[in-house]
């Protein structure tokens, strides 16, 4: 999924990928700062892996302090239906 | 959460600066009482604790209503540009714990000194023996600790430490000459 999120500097985006990565063994984190003012950054976070846990990753952006702008884009895949 | 509140180089700042306030007011008590009639060691430590207590407490709460302000002011500003409340976020929580950790810095670091400080008085009290006189003890102390106030302020700005204490000790010998000069006469 790629997400669109408005964050404070701090804590930076180091911070931000390593904790949303640590939430599930193969999850891979791409950030990307979009936008950059005094106060804040817009960033697009992409992350991929299966069985992405929603609920985990925006508490965890809520925790810093981040606000999930808008859903930008999601894959689902239904794994069952490739047997 | 220091970071987050961009509050680790205002407690450096505030260690030293309320150290030197204890220390400097603790030289220039004990100074009074060496140049003043003998007075019982009884009221010399009740009068340097008192002093020390207080620098402590005015520490503690001055740096806690300064911080809790600057923080919120700093917090609702945030919250402007994010459009949205982080009370509960790790910045709200960093908002309301960093100024208790800024207080308890700020009011221990005064408190600590003057203890150290006293601790030839204490002896004296206890009956210990002591090879120096214990107000000339403590005045020795208290110079060891400025001169030690430097060397930590030489490590934060990457200046030689000898010179920094050294740059400490004369602003502390100058204030003992200045005591000196208007009572000590």
């Amino acid at each position: 999924m790629i997400l669109d999120v408005l964050k404070p500097h701090e804590p930076g985006i180091l911070k931000v990928s390593s904790d949303i990565a640590a939430l599930g063994e193969n999850y891979c984190v791409h950030v990307t700062v979009i936008e950059l003012d005094e106060r804040t950054e817009t960033l697009k976070i992409e992350v991929t892996g299966d069985s992405l846990d929603f609920d985990l990753i925006t508490s965890v952006l809520t925790e810093m302090g981040a606000s999930l702008h808008s859903i930008d884009e999601v894959v689902a895949i239904n794994e069952k239906g490739n047997d | 959460m220091l970071k987050l509140a961009k509050s680790d180089h205002i407690t450096r700042r505030y260690f030293v600066v309320n150290g030197f306030d204890g220390a400097l007011t603790m030289l220039g008590l004990i100074m009074g009482f060496v140049f003043s009639r003998p007075a019982d060691l009884d009221i010399v430590i009740n009068v340097c604790l008192a002093a020390a207590i207080a620098l402590g407490m005015s520490g503690l709460s001055s740096a806690y209503a300064s911080e809790s302000a600057e923080r919120q002011r700093a917090l609702k500003k945030l919250e402007d540009a994010m459009v949205c409340d982080l009370s509960q976020s790790a910045h709200g929580k960093a908002a309301k714990r960093a100024p208790i950790l800024v207080s308890i810095v700020n009011g221990s670091a005064p408190l600590l000194i003057c203890f150290f400080i006293m601790i030839p008085l204490w002896l004296a009290d206890a009956d210990i023996w002591q090879p120096i006189e214990p107000l000339y003890s403590a005045i020795l102390i208290a110079l060891l600790l400025v001169f030690l106030l430097g060397v930590f302020l030489g490590g934060i700005s990457g200046k030689w430490w000898l010179r920094s204490g050294i740059e400490t000790l004369v602003l502390a010998v100058i204030t003992a000459i200045l005591i000196y000069a208007l009572t000590g006469w």
